[in-house]
């Protein structure tokens, strides 16, 4: 993440593929896990925990969701349903079976893996807007099953609520103790999608991506390829889902609408498509845009306008930015903060050198 | 005639109405695609923000009827040269995913404009027609429905005229069927894209004057918006008289489903059912009935 590459010399293949090109970057990732394991959670107060936690279920799912749309360039607007799925499974184990969250997590996660893949099946045929149509479909029709079916949900419009998971005898219920169950989860989720994509998998991933025809030729099964990527994006979007249950303590199909598929979309494309770091500044950058709006309208908005005229602008100037932002970043900068944490780089690569 | 047929019958009517009323909509949709290659996810908030901009002539400019319609169709032409221009000329060439999620992102931004600049209450956007439904037999047809469905047939082959015996619209088919080519004979491309997106625009202004007319006036009123997808997945994406077709089969998919399905399974079956025969359609002729046939098999 962190590295200048002056003078340094790969003489292997492994060299060039490792996760950690050179001693510095194990450092800055020591540093790193000192912060956020160590210093934030120990500073911080509860208030803003709970929003570092949001950002850490937004990064596991705009994680999967970069496996699928930017790697391998299979478009979905229906993760929101995904993640939809997976909490009610883990809701529904939890209590019926009272089963523990380690097996909840796990069974959320292949559900929604099962289900995604089955969504995924058009992909086969069609590709480009037709895939994009049809994983909406995707999400309006999982939405109404699980609204409606009274077995999984409890009845229109209900929730149902979750017992907090338990470490042990502890249960986790303070933001303090969420953000280290989460954070390790989101350790874990950053790991699995940096080896993924640069294994055989991942490279055949970005094979039916370039050019699914070629990819093809050189002996890549598209059709298998195309579902895993699927089923691993659904896996880490029904993670998701089961962490945001557990962060909330209640599964609610309105916490899974269709502007969650299109917030997490938003993401990546703000992150940068096809890029781990690009995910997780993505994902944080959005979680934290309707924050900042509403901290800043209160703090300075009341200068200008009336206090009611400001609580009724908040909701509107989000949609506004969030709109403007996407926009701005498809217009100007296409591969997104990713590209910009690349460009500041490149310049302190040499620096102060001129060559 | 027995009870049970006349409220078939009923349900059939209705679907046919609310159907044609659905191929304005989805005509929009159709003419951008077809020129430009352009996915319009913001099909309703164009309906929406043009509904609010007659709606407020009248409320609050106290401007006629007229009037109002001149500056909602005004505006919307003016609103779509501008978006062609400032956003979708540089996205030509980039992948569906960037069209999509920046017509996704204007879909936001209207949404958020409509109450900040037009205020939040649900307007009245009040027609010269009655209320008093036409009564035949069974039918119970509101005038409003009339009217709508009589629009869309008049626009739909007004455009068919334009794309068929037009100077312009040939230009556009051209434009549609090869860029390069287009260019080649001389055609400004950027322009016909521009002109494309315009005659969306006046085809939201109408189809937000006759469904705010019906539903009021508010954000909601962009919801209209999701219907679209199935219309013109069954017509064809690029297909005008497709787009009476498929506006067709989902009036009267949802209208029925809704009639016998609803009181079991606590309503919301007119949202779902056209996206479930979408799917359908989409796994067995995803160009849909009348759309450009692309075989590519991968």
């Amino acid at each position: 993440m962190i590295q200048r590459e002056c003078g340094v010399l790969k003489t292997s293949y492994e060299a060039d593929m490792a996760l950690y090109p050179l001693p510095i970057a194990r450092w800055t990732m020591g540093a790193l896990a000192v912060i956020f394991f160590g210093i934030l959670p120990l500073t911080l107060h509860e208030y803003y925990l709970s929003i570092a936690n949001l950002v850490w279920i937004a990064v596991i799912g705009a994680l999967g969701l970069n496996i699928l749309v930017g790697y391998t360039g299979q478009v979905s607007i229906g993760h929101g349903a995904f993640m939809s799925v997976g909490a009610y499974t883990a809701a529904n184990l939890a209590t019926r079976l009272d089963s523990p969250w380690p097996v909840n997590i796990l069974a959320g996660g292949l559900m929604a893996a099962a289900v995604g893949a089955v969504v995924g099946i058009p992909s086969l045929r069609i590709k480009g807007l037709y895939l994009a149509i049809a994983t909406l479909a995707g999400q309006l029709i999982i939405e109404w099953i699980i609204n409606h079916v009274t077995f999984i949900s409890g009845g229109v419009q209900a929730s149902i609520e979750v017992p907090r998971p338990r470490l042990g005898a502890i249960p986790l219920s303070s933001q303090r103790q969420m953000y280290f169950f989460l954070l390790v989860f989101v350790v874990l989720a950053i790991v699995a999608t940096l080896n993924l994509v640069r294994s055989r998998i991942g490279r055949a991933f970005i094979a039916v991506r370039d050019q699914d025809i070629a990819a093809e030729i050189i002996g890549i099964d598209i059709f298998r390829y195309k579902l895993l990527a699927f089923a691993i994006s659904s896996f880490y979007a029904g993670v998701t889902g089961v962490l945001y249950t557990y962060f909330l303590g209640i599964a609610n199909y309105e916490q899974f609408q269709i502007n969650v598929s299109i917030d997490y979309l938003a993401m990546i494309i703000v992150g940068g498509l096809g890029s781990v770091l690009g995910s997780v500044l993505g994902a944080a950058f959005v979680t934290l845009l309707p924050i900042v709006i509403r901290l800043g309208m209160e703090a300075f908005g009341g200068v200008f306008l009336e206090p009611q005229t400001v609580l009724n602008l908040i909701p509107n100037l989000r949609l506004m930015m969030f709109g403007a932002l996407i926009i701005f970043f498809l217009v100007v900068e296409p591969e997104g903060l990713n590209r910009l944490w690349r460009n500041i780089r490149n310049y302190f690569r040499i620096w102060p050198f001129a060559y | 005639m027995s009870d049970a047929f006349g409220f078939f019958v009923l349900l059939m009517s209705n679907g046919v109405m609310i159907g044609l009323m659905y191929s304005l909509i989805a005509l929009g949709f159709v003419l951008v695609y077809k020129a430009t290659d352009a996915v319009n996810f913001a099909q309703g908030e164009f309906v929406m923000i043009a509904a609010l901009a007659v709606a407020l002539s009248v409320l609050a400019a106290g401007a006629p009827l007229w009037v109002a319609i001149l500056v909602g169709i005004g505006g919307m032409i003016a609103f779509g040269f501008a978006l062609e221009r400032v956003v979708l000329r540089k996205l030509i060439g980039r992948p569906v995913i960037a069209v999509v999620m920046a017509t996704i992102g204007l879909a936001s931004i209207l949404r958020g404009v409509g109450p900040t600049f037009f205020g939040a209450g649900t307007k009245n956007l009040a027609l010269p027609i009655s209320d008093e439904p036409f009564i035949l037999g069974p039918l119970f047809i509101p005038p409003i429905q009339v009217l709508g469905a009589a629009v869309s047939v008049v626009f739909i082959a007004a455009f068919g005229w334009f794309f068929l015996k037009s100077r312009k619209g040939i230009a556009m088919r051209a434009v549609a069927d090869n860029q390069q080519v287009a260019m080649a004979m001389g055609i400004n491309v950027q322009r016909y894209f521009g002109l494309a997106w315009a005659m969306t625009g006046i085809v939201s202004a109408l189809g937000g004057i006759i469904w705010g007319n019906m539903l009021g006036v508010d954000v909601n009123l962009s919801l209209v918006g999701f219907k679209v997808f199935p219309v013109v997945i069954l017509g064809g994406l690029d297909s005008i008289p497709g787009a009476i077709i498929g506006g067709l089969i989902v009036g009267l998919v949802e209208n029925v489903a809704a009639g016998y399905v609803d009181p079991y399974v606590g309503g919301g079956t007119k949202d779902f059912a056209p996206y479930v025969l979408m799917i359908l359609a989409l796994m067995i002729r995803p160009y849909g009935i009348f759309g450009k046939r692309i075989i590519e098999r991968v």
